[in-house]
């Protein structure tokens, strides 16, 4: 690999309030290439908001920091809004939770999704039609014409994220931040849903950054994971080795999950040393 | 061994809608029975037909022998059969004290000697007399949803209805609340009807299950039969595929 996609080097968000100075991220670096990276963490330990930074997306209220923060050659950091702005969406794509809340309820689907093609593309409406309803079939939407007319409450969970990832891939991005992507769709539907999306990340080439609580799902899908805890990663490791893991949060964490084919009553439970959050 | 709870051809309609359709299930006393489906398989339904909270049109529902009907139910039953819901955020009184919280039911049924009950109920969910003066959004999700089990269990129920009562919670505090829901159990000798769509979760806590899909129970199965196997519907056999996690084909 020549050059990473993106360096994170010690970045750090934190959140003034009345009480004092939240630290939500405390120094987290890692490189990414092309290549699938999970970041696993429990509610509170910064994940999300180490995606949204990346994005930039963070709040006005919150204050990023870093040593480094390059995205092929672009400092983020010093970057303007506007020139961040034309990255978003072109570039870097973020795909979230929950379809139901992220996609805009009172406009038709195959709208939304030309609108995003036409803010960084100029081509007419007609291509930007063809364009999408490619795109939606990419995503295995069989009936494509039809849903392109439907709104967002008229599709079921596991369609509405299908939309949400065709939204985000059709401007063909380079790097993809998928924020808890299948987190609020059924089991049997989170499969489908996360075999779309590995089809596209490796087809196109991207790198994928996987933001989500669920350690298992994350190793069977990433090629590497980064464990977080308070706002720090306490463990890098390759998925493969996840058996192998060292630090007893990660550990603790696979542990306490029930198993089918396990018997172990009572479940263990994560003991949380406070060594962990220094 | 005695029958605790069971619903024979239960069916529950929207409008036109079937969202449960001639459901049988028969829960023995003591057994922890659990509930698995997709979202809008009518598990949840289910549970809160049997609490009177869903309009049930056809079929009988029995609790401790005594049979329901329509939507009311008798004060005895409500101290027999208490609920625990999913989302700690949502089921918790926002301007009410975690005492007043559980002061609540004690009044509604007329239960003396509220200040012990209260302290060992605190006790037993293991949340100590620290936490009764708080209000719920000083306290985490977990502690959230310990409250809301002292709540049910502070009535000294024999049937306890569990509508996910972990899934809105961190995989580690997930473990906590299973132990303590075992535990009371246990102690108790409850009888608990459990929805989850987790089946590692199902397996782990109860003795036999129903999966249900589209408003119908597809099979009922013992738990043991998931690790050997041995079940017959194609839709058991994907649940449980699903619930292994992503393979790259």
């Amino acid at each position: 690999m020549s050059q990473p996609l993106l360096t994170v080097d010690n970045l750090k968000v934190s959140y003034p309030t009345r009480t004092g100075v939240v630290e939500a991220v405390r120094g987290v670096s890692f490189t990414l290439g092309k290549e699938r990276l999970g970041i696993v963490g429990e509610s509170g330990s910064g994940k999300s908001q180490t995606g949204r930074a990346i994005m930039g997306l963070t709040p006005p209220s919150g204050i990023v920091t870093a040593d480094r923060l390059n995205f092929s050659g672009i400092d983020l950091l010093s970057a303007s809004h506007k020139e961040r702005r034309s990255l978003r969406g072109k570039r870097i794509a973020m795909v979230l939770q929950d379809p139901k809340y992220s996609l805009d309820p009172v406009m038709p689907i195959g709208k939304q999704i030309m609108e995003t093609l036409r803010a960084h593309e100029k081509i007419d409406k007609k291509e930007a039609r063809e364009r999408v309803l490619k795109m939606l079939e990419a995503v295995q939407i069989r009936d494509a014409e039809r849903v392109f007319q439907l709104h967002p409450h008229e599709v079921s969970g596991g369609m509405g994220q299908r939309v949400m990832i065709a939204m985000m891939l059709i401007a063909g991005p380079e790097l993809l931040i998928a924020d808890e992507p299948t987190s609020a769709l059924d089991v049997t539907v989170q499969l489908e849903v996360l075999g779309i999306m590995d089809k596209l990340v490796s087809e196109r080439g991207m790198g994928l950054i996987f933001v989500s609580h669920d350690l298992r799902l994350v190793s069977s899908f990433c090629d590497r994971v980064l464990v977080m805890y308070a706002g720090r990663v306490v463990e890098e490791l390759a998925a493969a080795d996840l058996k192998n893991a060292k630090h007893p949060y990660t550990q603790g964490l696979l542990n306490c999950m029930p198993d089918i084919g396990e018997d172990r009553h009572p479940l263990p439970v994560l003991d949380r040393k406070p060594e962990w959050a220094l | 061994m005695k029958t605790a709870l069971s619903a024979k051809d239960l069916c529950v309609v929207y409008d036109d809608f079937y969202a449960l359709d001639h459901v049988a299930i028969e829960v023995s006393e003591g057994e922890s029975f659990g509930l698995v489906g997709e979202s809008g398989s009518g598990k949840s339904t289910l549970l809160r037909a049997i609490a009177g909270l869903a309009p049930v049109v056809d079929g009988t529902i029995t609790v401790a022998g005594e049979t329901l009907s329509g939507a009311g139910r008798s004060k005895s039953f409500y101290r027999n059969v208490q609920m625990v819901f999913q989302d700690p955020y949502g089921s918790l009184h926002p301007r009410q004290t975690i005492d007043r919280l559980l002061l609540e039911p004690l009044a509604i049924h007329g239960i003396a000697d509220s200040e012990t009950k209260i302290t060992r109920a605190l006790d037993e969910v293991g949340l100590g007399n620290g936490f009764r003066f708080r209000y719920p959004h000083q306290l985490s999700g977990g502690q959230r949803q310990r409250v809301a089990i002292a709540r049910a269990l502070i009535v000294e129920p024999q049937v306890l209805l569990l509508d996910e009562p972990t899934s809105a919670l961190d995989a580690s505090v997930q473990a906590e609340v299973l132990n303590l829901l075992e535990q009371v159990r246990r102690d108790r000798k409850l009888t608990f009807l459990m929805v989850s769509h987790d089946l590692g979760v199902v397996h782990h806590m109860c003795e036999r299950l129903a999966v249900m899909r589209g408003g119908k129970v597809v099979e009922t199965i013992a738990a043991e039969a998931l690790v050997k196997r041995e079940f017959s519907a194609d839709y058991t056999r994907q649940l449980l595929v699903a619930s292994e996690g992503f393979r790259r084909s």
